[in-house]
């Protein structure tokens, strides 16, 4: 022992303590100021000789045995000797707060067994690696949040159809925000609960939408994205397809809203389709897209996000928004009847008739609230739609609704009022020959289901347009037993020298409906062959998502942005973040190795 | 190729594995391969060059008990010479703590598995202090060894052979229902194994002094089940081990200068690299400049699911990583991440009765960049001077790579 230290000692009797426990305390002690060494030990032989090998023999006698604690402090003074071994008991109380932390995972498997219940992956990893991350979730059977952008498109499309053959939903990639039973995911406002639920491509457009609705005094029942390249031809819109299939089975919605890009034309049909089998009214804005229709059955089109919201808000109580037409009988609709006048059907077998909307419509869950006209009273058939125009505008019109909701080969409007069609022969508004021939023509063939036509009336027009065409209808429609629709469209007024009403009439007894404009006569094809859509192929997923995936409360596993996984918990949901890293460190040789394992 | 079920089937026979303790036998009689001029040591392979000073002490300790040298020097000189060799335990079916050198006189616990039928082997545990498995050769380590050799083996040999056998795997899961973790904690453990073989050595022939004196030393020695526990978890990781395309570890040890590891569809291939010192705690007086990098065979315990895999068992010894019996639940928590299964025999109350962490997947160790944690004893640098703390170190990842890198050359090309 040196002159310029000393050591003292503390005892503590019949005091038992674990050899670590005592280890700790004396590192605890031998970083106190002033202190030069410490040790702790029971105080049998073979320890206190340890002790004094180590320079701690105190000068006093030690009046200690095996079962007794002895402390011994080396210290530049006396005075910091003592105020260390004063430190003792509570060194010896001391707990680590830190360690109640939660354990934080390294891999998704292990997060989902501490988390069981959870239905949802979060995934903002890097994009090259998240394409691997999501995969891994989808063969633990959990659907997928995909925030990460930078995902190749071929893996968006491999995801989503494994997701789409395993009933599970990949939301994104590059997907912002959604909210899921109320929890919000991602970036999410806050937003009252209710019965909207929405679709969306776009975070920030959902965000938009949701918040518009909240503002507007509605509530959100789920919002569901599905990445910016979901609708895509390639894609497919294979997630908004299963979305809103999830939606229309979801008991909490009971209106969507599908907001996105223009969608490819045929991915327009499948959602169409989709929406139409969701059993649910459903808003649609394609940004940007002028809709040729404004409504479609139970489908009704916004040409804004604005006005997606307000119709959706505006939807559950559309007694006050829509006035009800007269049922039944229509024609020239009184104008004092109201603002949706123009949305009558001029003939008595087209929807809408008896009880008009939002009354006595059997069949839809949601038809008690009034929204559009049912459905269920048409016998849906598959076939063909061909239209046999007069007018040139009245042609293109119907061809540009065809093509957004009905697209393919075997749907065509012919104009036979163009050049081809009338070289050495009159105009067909004048002379029906042709049309008539071609009448006869397109119902011989058992593929087509409707035909089209429009009768224009008006000073130069056909003296009796009807009378010429009706004999011919009620032929072919006999002919073909009942599996051919025609339907009209009559332009003219109650002025014309053709009699409206007497040409209306004669078309309806011979069996044709008859419309008004291209928009209502396509509506009222819509659903006919349109149900012919719903059998095609993923019209309707295969295996369904489950009503899992819209659990409340929320539990998920997060990999990647920690600020998702504060956000879940702040929202009460139950979350496990993973501690993620690429795997193998980033190594790329040996992450390729693992890769090429797991493909064995 | 399907590694997952080749993994299934070696985590299988791992965890169905029965390890009996059966007896003691001198080691040149039961062990395969070992000869009078053989010594075994724990760890992978090493040359007396690059052996650190706890193996090169218990090298020489055990030459002066064998009395094939007089001094120190001599017994250099025979290895120096190569009259003597050195080979792994492991390559002859036994495990050592430390240094781990069994020479051909020695007693060693025989262990058989009755399911897979593999014998293992282990020396005699000899407690705390001056041991040579610290390389402490001094006279009275040697004293001390002779009177294990003759009086503790035969009276442990004749208890064993009236008690017919110790089932280590039961002992083992009732221990980690005690406080234990099998490995840097064996309170329990050797206080079940004084319990079971009391009554036998009561029955024996040796005496009342010889009976009281084993007795004492078994009680007296936290660590005395530790040994057969070793030799258990061999025979475990020996029933895993040859599984054609299985990417489970079934050997980690030390020699005190490289760490190596075996993986079951890699052959008898070792993959090592230097050992690191292990982070813990020291007994007073040291610190970890005194410490030798990690040996011993020991590291057998967590390559069968227990150690520090088993850790949220024994929250007694937490100050080890950190302090709080939630730093031991974590422990085993991070242990499930690189795991093939949960064991079927050991289970965890605190977890829930959770089974242990058990059948390191190579592959998860590189994905996720976790090494399996080991709680491990730490060895004073110089021969002799014994223990000088206890703490946690992790196998260096890069042997796992290159592991990982000879699978793929081996099945993958």
């Amino acid at each position: 022992m040196s002159a310029d230290s000393t050591v003292r000692v503390a005892v503590r009797l019949g005091a038992y303590y674990d050899s670590v426990v005592l280890m700790q305390l004396q590192r605890a002690l031998s970083t106190l100021p002033g202190v030069l060494d410490a040790g702790v030990v029971m105080a049998t032989p073979a320890n206190r000789e340890i002790l004094a090998a180590s320079g701690l023999t105190p000068s006093e006698e030690i009046n200690a045995g095996p079962h007794d604690l002895l402390i011994a402090v080396k210290a530049e003074s006396d005075s910091a000797a003592g105020e260390a071994l004063a430190r003792v008991d509570s060194l010896l109380q001391v707990r680590r707060g830190g360690g109640e932390q939660e354990f934080r995972p390294r891999s998704l498997a292990s997060a989902l067994k501490l988390l069981p219940e959870a239905r949802w992956v979060l995934v903002s990893v890097p994009g090259r690696y998240a394409a691997g991350v999501a995969d891994e979730a989808l063969d633990h059977g959990r659907n997928v949040f995909l925030y990460s952008d930078n995902v190749p498109i071929e893996q968006e499309v491999a995801l989503k159809r494994k997701a789409l053959a395993k009933g599970l939903l990949v939301m994104g990639p590059d997907c912002g925000t959604a909210i899921v039973g109320g929890t919000g995911l991602g970036f999410a406002n806050r937003v009252r609960r209710g019965n909207i639920g929405l679709i969306g491509a776009s975070g920030t457009g959902l965000q938009a939408v949701t918040s518009h609705l909240h503002q507007l005094g509605a509530g959100i029942s789920q919002a569901i994205g599905t990445g910016g390249r979901d609708l895509s031809a390639e894609v497919g819109g294979i997630t908004a397809g299963q979305a809103l299939d999830l939606l229309g089975r979801d008991p909490e919605t009971r209106v969507i809203v599908l907001i996105s890009k223009p969608p490819a034309p045929e991915v327009a049909a499948h959602l169409l389709s989709a929406a139409r089998a969701t059993g649910k009214p459903v808003v649609v804005n394609f940004l940007g897209l002028v809709p040729p229709l404004r409504r479609l059955g139970s489908i009704r089109f916004a040409a804004s996000l604005t006005e997606a919201a307000e119709l959706a808000a505006g939807l559950p109580r559309p007694r006050a928004l829509t006035p009800v037409p007269s049922p039944a009988h229509s024609h020239p609709p009184p104008r004092e009847r109201g603002t949706r006048l123009e949305r009558s059907c001029w003939s008595p077998s087209s929807p809408g008739e008896g009880g008009g909307e939002g009354a006595g419509e059997e069949g839809r869950g949601d038809e008690g609230l009034g929204w559009g006209r049912s459905e269920a009273k048409v016998a849906p058939m598959a076939g063909f739609v061909r239209g046999l125009f007069a007018g040139g505008t009245l042609a293109y019109e119907a061809r540009l609704a065809l093509r957004t909701f009905l697209p393919g080969e075997g749907n065509t409007i012919l104009d036979l009022g163009d050049d081809e069609f009338t070289v050495g022969r009159l105009h067909p508004m004048i002379d029906q020959d042709l049309r008539l021939r071609r009448l006869r023509q397109e119902a011989a063939d058992p593929q087509v289901g409707v035909i089209l036509l429009d009768v224009v009336l008006g000073h130069g027009a056909h003296a009796d347009p009807a009378g010429e065409l009706a004999p011919v209808i009620e032929r072919i429609i006999a002919d073909r037993g009942g599996s051919l629709d025609v339907i009209a469209i009559v332009v003219g007024t109650d002025e014309d020298p053709q009699n409206l009403a007497e040409q209306i009439a004669t078309l309806r007894r011979a069996g044709a409906h008859v419309h008004r404009t291209v928009s209502e006569a396509v509506e009222a094809v819509w659903p006919r062959v349109g149900a012919g859509l719903d059998g095609r192929e993923g019209a309707r997923p295969a295996l369904a998502v489950s009503l899992d995936a819209l659990q409340s409360p929320l539990a998920a596993v997060n990999l990647g942005l920690e600020s998702f996984y504060d956000s879940l918990l702040a929202q009460g949901a139950r979350a496990v973040q993973v501690e993620w890293k690429p795997p193998a460190g980033g190594n790329e040789k040996l992450a390729g190795i693992l890769a090429r394992m797991k493909t064995l | 190729m399907d590694i997952d079920k080749a993994n299934r089937t070696a985590v299988e026979r791992m965890t169905s594995a029965r390890p009996m303790l059966t007896g003691i036998a001198r080691a040149r009689d039961v062990i395969p391969g070992l000869h009078d001029d053989l010594l075994l040591h724990a760890g992978p392979p090493i040359a007396w060059e690059r052996a650190s000073g706890p193996l090169r002490g218990a090298v020489i300790g055990a030459l002066l008990f064998e009395g094939r040298a007089r001094s120190e020097a001599e017994a250099v000189a025979l290895v120096e010479r190569g009259e003597v060799r050195l080979e792994p335990c492991h390559h002859h079916a036994a495990v050592g703590p430390m240094a781990g050198v069994i020479s051909s006189s020695m007693r060693v616990y025989v262990v058989e598995d009755a399911v897979h039928g593999h014998r293992t082997f282990s020396n005699l545990n000899e407690g705390y202090g001056k041991v040579l498995r610290y390389g402490a050769f001094s006279d009275e380590v040697l004293a001390k060894l002779r009177w294990m050799n003759d009086v503790l083996a035969s009276v442990l040999a004749e208890a064993l052979a009236l008690a017919g056998g110790i089932d280590l795997r039961a002992l083992l899961a009732e221990a980690l229902h005690m406080g234990d973790e099998g490995h840097n904690r064996n309170k329990a453990g050797s206080l079940l194994f004084l319990k079971l073989l009391a009554p036998h050595i009561a029955h024996g022939k040796s005496g009342a002094d010889a009976q009281s004196e084993v007795l004492k030393f078994l009680g007296d020695n936290p660590l005395s089940v530790l040994n057969p526990v070793m030799a258990a978890c061999k025979a475990m990781a020996d029933a895993t081990h040859g599984v054609e395309g299985s990417t489970i570890v079934s050997t980690m040890a030390r020699n005190g200068t490289d760490f190596g590891i075996r993986v079951s569809g890699l052959g008898d291939r070792w993959f090592t690299a230097p050992a690191q010192v292990p982070d813990g705690l020291y007994f007073p007086g040291f610190t970890a400049a005194d410490a030798n990098p990690d040996i011993g065979d020991s590291t057998i315990t967590e390559t069968a699911g227990i150690g520090a895999f088993a850790m949220a068992a024994a929250p007694a010894i937490v100050t080890f990583i950190g302090g709080t019996p939630q730093d031991a639940v974590h422990a085993t928590l991070e242990m499930y991440e690189i795991t093939a299964a949960e064991h079927s025999q050991f289970t965890i109350p605190a977890l829930g009765f959770r089974g242990t962490p058990v059948g390191i997947d190579l592959r998860k160790v590189v994905e996720l960049g976790i090494t399996p944690r080991v709680n491990t004893g730490i060895a004073h640098r110089q021969a002799g001077v014994g223990q000088v703390g206890a703490g946690l170190v992790r196998p260096p990842m890069e042997i796992f790579e290159a592991a990982l890198v000879a699978f793929a050359e081996r099945y993958l090309e």
